[in-house]
């Protein structure tokens, strides 16, 4: 196995008496764009800080590429941070800005302005070299502090939800323009973010954090189709969580008595909670129009909501209400509120958890 | 109440306030204006004669009063610098380093300068200095001057970094500087103008004490030669001093004010 671009081991962080992140372990693979997704005050950013020496671990290791950080400084570090606010230097120019990590390592005039050129032109801010940070939008900011960081080719790129500030719009088009970057510099990217459809978009793989712990490390597309607890299925997208008991193997067992088929390898008798994402599930009028080995609940519609892309529809089972959304599609039947329903999804759609 | 009579009362009101407004300026500048007026009058007495500079030039012929003067020049520089230094060091250790043994303790004393009444200070300096056996001179001066005036350059510098995000400094640590470097290359420049605004309020009041520089001098200051001289009768070389002082005092707090303004 490869040596990892960020090894954590056992690493413990206590303020006081405060747990703010407990005993994780974490291989941050070569090359990847990493996300530490959580609630806020989960650990995440002082996961984060720790790899950048902002703060040291109370327990436990840190090594990057194999070499051991221990209580080395920030400054002699081979990793960069994007920080929060930016943190712009507001009394040097961009370029100023941008120069003043290759000035500290004495990196020769000629390269420090050739690099410094190559940086701006990434993240297209050419043209603003002489600008001071206090003339700049929110958004060109950013890619100051981006290309600050960057044209110190860092072995591991730190970012602390760099697009929390942003509107929208700036933020979704920024997510693609930073999966781009990290494309085409190579580098390890460490990306600290409580948004969750960010993650989503931009990781190869996610770690889900609460309390100082991490709950699961997958890619992206596992930790949403396959989330190992309530809690992940829950942060992460909208769920249905219906409660249940395992009766046979494969086969789940509702509180008003009705049987699905869902994933589990839980044993009869088993205490689980049904994870069903709103999208998994289809709605009909009757059960005739439903495949065979789907599973089919009967049901009324207590609400509607138009969503333009998509319809909400809040189903009522008697026992529990569950989420469904439908895509607006041509030649898809609407259903009104009142109206008797059956609700159909693919066993695999229903994944049992225990946590 | 119609409206209309209780915006004749608004405007009434409005006008009382502001002419009690002038009034209390009056009574604030009058004396500072009769004083620099004065100065520039021929006589020797509060008649008014002609326009002159008799007593100014009076005044630089005096040598004890341009020995005063350059004690005050030397001390105030000294006690400046020295000061400066050591409240922008104080600052730093209060604003920066979150947790150290004795922080609090020294937070509250630092500021035990500014509070307490200057006869306290100096009755505490003086008995100080004699208990170390110390012989009352130019040094004892700075050296009291350099105790209050930390605590001044300390609360001013403070102010700035309070507002200075603290990751600015840890971007330039993550930016390869060293302790130091980053101090030198972010940190400074962005508290200047605290900084300069400081040695600015330290230099006035080292110019302007009176009460703590009587107690521990050797040679006079300006500020204590001025007021010997008092005890002996005003003369309007007293006025032509003043007026100079007060001339250099309003240059100093206004131009420190204008630097702590300053983004």
């Amino acid at each position: 196995m490869t040596t990892p671009a960020v090894g954590i081991r056992g690493v413990t962080k206590r303020f006081g008496d405060v747990v703010a992140v407990d005993n994780i372990d974490l291989d941050i693979t070569d090359g990847e764009f990493f996300s530490l997704l959580g609630p806020s005050g989960c650990g995440k950013t002082t996961t984060l800080r720790m790899i950048a020496g902002l703060e040291y671990p109370t327990e436990g290791s840190i090594t990057i590429h194999g070499e051991e950080m221990g209580l080395r400084p920030p400054n002699k570090r081979p990793v960069n941070t994007v920080f929060q606010s930016y943190a712009l230097f507001p009394h040097m120019t961009v370029a100023g800005n941008v120069a003043f990590g290759l000035q500290m390592q004495k990196i020769s005039e000629d390269e420090t302005n050739r690099r410094v050129g190559e940086a701006i032109d990434l993240v297209r801010l050419s043209g603003m070299e002489n600008r001071r940070p206090g003339m700049l939008s929110g958004g060109q900011q950013q890619r100051v502090a981006l290309a600050r960081a960057l044209v110190n080719r860092p072995e591991v790129l730190l970012l602390d939800e760099p697009l929390g500030a942003l509107d929208l719009k700036l933020r979704q088009a920024m997510q693609l323009e930073l999966k781009e970057i990290q494309r085409e510099v190579g580098i390890t990217f460490v990306y600290v973010t409580h948004d969750q459809e960010e993650a989503l978009t931009m990781s190869d793989r996610i770690a889900v954090m609460n309390d100082g712990q991490l709950l699961q490390v997958a890619p992206s597309e596992e930790i949403y189709e396959r989330p190992n607890t309530r809690f992940v299925a829950e942060f992460i997208g909208e769920t249905n969580l219906i409660t249940g008991t395992v009766s046979e193997p494969g086969v789940v067992k509702l509180e008003d008595g009705s049987l699905v088929r869902a994933r589990t390898h839980s044993a009869a008798g088993t205490a689980v909670t049904l994870n069903l994402r709103p999208e998994k599930i289809d709605l009909h009028n009757t059960e005739e129009t439903i495949p065979e080995h789907f599973n089919k609940l009967s049901g009324t519609i207590s609400r509607r909501l138009y969503f333009g892309d998509s319809l909400f529809y809040e189903v009522n089972f008697g026992h529990t209400i569950v989420d469904a959304r439908e895509e607006n599609r041509p030649g898809r039947q609407r259903f009104e509120e009142g109206a008797p329903i059956v609700a159909a999804f693919h066993p695999d759609s229903a994944q049992a958890l225990t946590e | 109440m119609t409206a209309r009579q209780s915006t004749t009362l608004t405007r009434r009101l409005d006008r009382f306030l502001t002419g009690h407004a002038w009034l209390v300026y009056l009574f604030f500048y009058l004396p500072i204006l009769v004083l620099i007026v004065f100065s520039f009058n021929e006589s020797r007495f509060f008649t008014w004669e002609a326009l002159s500079l008799r007593w100014y030039r009076q005044m630089f012929a005096n040598d004890n009063l341009m020995a005063a003067l350059w004690v005050s020049l030397q001390v105030a520089t000294i006690s400046t610098i020295v000061s400066t230094v050591l409240g922008t060091a104080a600052a730093l250790a209060l604003e920066r380093y979150k947790r150290w043994l004795g922080k609090r303790t020294f937070d509250a004393l630092l500021y035990l300068p500014v509070i307490i009444p200057d006869v306290t200070m100096a009755a505490m300096l003086l008995v100080f200095f004699t208990s170390l056996g110390q012989q009352l001179s130019i040094t004892t001066i700075v050296l009291s001057h350099i105790a209050f005036n930390i605590s001044f350059v300390s609360i001013v510098v403070r102010a700035r970094l309070a507002n200075l995000d603290p990751s600015l400094e840890e971007a330039a640590a993550d930016l390869y500087a060293g302790r130091w470097q980053a101090f030198r290359k972010v940190t400074l420049p962005l508290i200047m103008p605290g900084v300069l605004g400081g040695a600015l309020l330290a230099l006035t009041l080292s110019l302007d004490d009176v009460v703590i520089t009587q107690f521990v001098k050797g040679p006079d200051t300006l500020p204590t030669f001025v007021f010997g001289l008092i005890k002996r009768g005003v003369t309007p070389e007293i006025n032509a001093v003043s007026t100079l002082m007060l001339t250099a005092s309003v240059v100093l707090v206004l131009s420190s004010l204008a630097l702590q303004r300053k983004k």
